[in-house]
């Protein structure tokens, strides 16, 4: 299917010049968002970039209904917008749109609150691995090592969270891990999870130009990168079960990987990796295949219920 | 048990309740559509009491258990943005967590109502009332009203929707009751029939905007500076507004129940007072009983008691204030390195009109008597008349052996 052939709706999500960076990987996301769930789609924003590309009034940035609200609302608004809507009748598809920040950190315990309550929801967390609005902090999920203005040094000394796996430990119908280097595949998880009711959460992989120090041409080919090396892991948990997702399928194979050298070499805030530190973040990424494999094992056997 | 006529409308129902439970009533006879809630002493049972209602049918409303009071806060704010009546409770250490999104919800002009069961801040942990908590908000565009017994709590929150969610406001309320002296005692209270509220309160509007899909549309996005100026500008005369509406909603409900407390202010025996009182909340009982007994005693003394500190009855402070010899304020609350908070406004209003004192008291819930306030009163009468410098910013503080920092 040919990235055309996308669209499904009238809203198309984010409008031209919009005050994103040129090649925002928050754009491309709510492209996609906005062209398969536009005209159902009530979006809740947390603070964060999509804040300004949303645009200043009285121009729009995104056309989409949008709920600007608080950095550490956002599950708990939508759990009320959607709460509002089922005593009213209105049939609407509540979405957060947030940053890794507004989700993984000072979002969290709201979050967590929502998933567990199982709100008919879909949470979808753009993760540029760092709070970039206001110029490239670390967050919880920034990378071991990376450099941002927090970390300007010696890079990140701790290691990433991983959102998506806590998510799942919430016992929801559906997590899923994305990113806007494969929007056919995004596209595909949006629809699913739509058809499903329930607390739903995908994890979308968002290379951020300026935060990462790479050139602005290079998103999608950054996030590709990260699923060919490996670093990025695409799967799908729906019905209780794990399936790696097939952009990700070969890669489970490390014979096929790309050395993630390929995939850090790109960005600026890597440069002062070493071999050994390398080295280090590629046995990392083997230890992430074989947890997720033996996760899914498990899920499979039936042993975690 | 039915037991006596309302002014003119049906029955009432009179029953036996803590204030706590009051609320809870009022929230099910305005048909709350979403409720959502933390626990935390003294405002527990009120949220309790709601679960229950909900849980059995008895109230046909959505119950958000949330992980804190920011979400709670938040969840209401969600469901008004979608068009739903809401509520909340929460006190001191809750109502600070919520600070951020009080923010949001009243900048949104959304008219959310949430009852404060007053408690003092730790700390020490102490669960006792004072009035720190709910005046620590003032500034924040929210209406804040002081109940001083548990059947102006019960009124208040009704009204407080049919004054957020009039056109001519469009701004939350704060419906405040003392922890514990009110919160948890029981008294009688005259409760109208849902036929009576449905006909007064009908479903709320959709306003000022409800989130719908299939549109876009942006609340709460940036602007030019002066947007932002310009909302504020609103809000400022929503809340001029909101004085009239909160006189009218007063009035109007005596109707229903044969009840009116005087809108922003009540005024007891102020007429022909050579002296005022000013204070809030439940010991304004006990001061009434003080003010009677020093009439007794030939002291020409009256009581103005602030019901809405927002907006603030500043023409009744001026016209009862500048009438009087001197004002005498006790405050609940405090603004370290200034005086009490209550004081300090009613001073600002009454400059170059009439003397204001300042007494602070009561904090974290040091019982006062009625006898306590005939001590402090006549004392500051005595004052006054030997000619001593009244000056608020003498404030005075009332400690609990009875002697005076
Ligand atoms: C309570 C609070 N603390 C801090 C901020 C400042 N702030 C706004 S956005 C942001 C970072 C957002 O990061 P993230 O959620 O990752 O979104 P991104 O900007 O990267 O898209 C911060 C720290 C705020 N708005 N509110
Ligand atoms: S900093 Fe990154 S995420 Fe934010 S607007 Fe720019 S490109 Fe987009
Ligand atoms: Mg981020």
């Amino acid at each position: 299917m040919s990235l055309a052939k996308l669209s499904e709706s009238r809203l198309k999500g984010p409008l031209p010049g919009n005050p994103a960076c040129p090649a925002c990987p928050h754009n491309i996301g709510l492209k996609i968002l906005g062209m398969v769930l536009g005209d159902k789609a009530v979006v809740v924003v947390p603070a964060g970039c999509t804040s300004i590309i949303s645009g200043v009034w009285p121009t729009a940035g995104i056309d989409l209904p949008i709920l600007h609200v608080p950095f550490a609302s956002a599950g708990a608004v939508a759990s009320g917008l959607k709460a509002a809507y089922q005593v009213h009748g209105e049939d609407a598809i509540v979405v957060v749109w947030s940053g890794d920040g507004g989700a993984a950190d000072i979002g969290f315990a709201t979050l967590s609150g929502a998933a567990i309550r199982n709100e008919d929801i879909i949470v979808i967390v753009s993760d540029n691995e760092a709070y970039m609005n206001t110029g490239v902090q670390a967050s919880g999920t920034t990378p071991w090592k990376a450099l941002t203005t927090t970390s300007p040094i010696k890079g990140k000394s701790e290691e990433r969270k991983d959102i998506a796996m806590i998510m799942l430990m919430h016992k929801i119908p559906y997590v899923a891990t994305a990113s806007i280097g494969y929007p056919l595949d995004f596209r595909d998880k949006l629809l699913r999870a739509s058809k499903i009711s329930g607390f739903r959460f995908i994890h979308l992989h968002s290379p951020c130009p300026p935060g990462w120090r790479f050139e602005g041409g290079k998103t999608v080919e950054i996030a590709k990168l990260a699923v060919e090396t490996g670093a990025w892991i695409l799967w799908e948990y729906i019905d209780g079960n794990i399936e790696i997702s097939r952009p990700s399928i070969k890669y489970s194979d490390k014979a096929y990987r790309k050395p993630v050298k390929e995939y850090l070499k790109h960005q600026g805030r890597y440069r002062n990796l070493s071999d050994d530190d390398i080295r280090y973040i590629e046995e990392r990424i083997d230890e992430n295949w074989r947890n997720i494999g033996i996760f899914m094992e498990t899920l499979k056997s039936g042993r975690m219920t | 048990m039915r037991l006596r006529w309302s002014w003119r409308g049906s029955d009432m129902d009179r029953r036996v309740l803590i204030g706590n439970i009051a609320i809870s009533e009022a929230v099910k006879l305005a048909r709350v559509d979403v409720i959502s809630a933390y626990p935390i002493t003294p405002q527990t049972i009120i949220v309790e009491k709601l679960a229950e209602m909900v849980d059995s049918g008895e109230l046909n409303a959505k119950y958000i258990r949330v992980d804190s009071e920011h979400s709670a806060l938040a969840a209401v704010y969600g469901a008004s943005s979608g068009g739903s009546r809401v509520f909340t409770a929460t006190s001191s250490h809750g109502l600070l967590y919520m600070y951020e999104m009080l923010w949001w919800v009243s900048n949104s002009r959304l008219p959310v109502v949430m009852a404060v069961v007053t408690r003092s801040i730790g700390p020490p942990w102490n669960i006792h009332t004072d009035h720190q908590d709910a005046l620590t908000v003032r500034d924040s565009g929210w209406i804040i009203g002081f109940a001083e017994n548990v059947e102006e709590a019960f009124d208040m929150t009704l009204q407080a929707y049919k004054i957020s969610e009039d056109k001519r406001v469009l701004l939350p309320s704060i419906v405040a009751l003392d922890g514990f002296i009110l919160s948890h005692t029981a008294e009688p209270i005259d409760i109208p029939s849902q036929e009576d509220i449905d006909r007064w309160l009908p479903p709320r509007e959709p306003l000022p905007f409800v989130m719908k899909p299939g549109e876009g549309f942006a609340v709460g996005n940036l602007g030019p500076d002066e947007v932002t100026m310009e909302l504020r500008w609103y809000i400022w005369r929503a809340m001029e507004r909101a004085k009239r509406v909160i006189n009218e909603v007063d009035y109007e409900y005596k109707d229903i129940t044969g009840r009116s407390y005087g809108g922003l202010t009540e005024r007891y025996r102020v007429e022909d007072a050579d002296y005022i009182v000013m204070g809030m909340g439940s010991w304004c009982g006990d001061i009434k009983e003080a003010i009677d007994m020093l009439r007794d005693e030939g002291y020409r003394v009256g009581l103005l008691r602030i019901r809405y500190i927002r907006p603030l009855p500043i023409q009744d402070i001026i016209k009862y204030g500048s009438r009087s010899k001197a004002v005498l304020v006790i405050d609940r609350a405090v603004s370290m390195g200034y005086g009490g908070v209550l004081a300090g406004e009613v001073a600002s209003i009454l400059r170059g009109r009439t003397p204001v004192k300042g007494v602070v008291a009561g904090l974290g819930g040091v019982d006062m008597r009625s006898e306590d306030f005939i001590d402090i009163i006549k004392r500051f009468i005595e004052e006054y008349e030997l000619d001593l410098d009244i000056n608020w910013l003498n404030t005075y503080w009332i400690m609990k052996d009875g002697g005076r920092g």
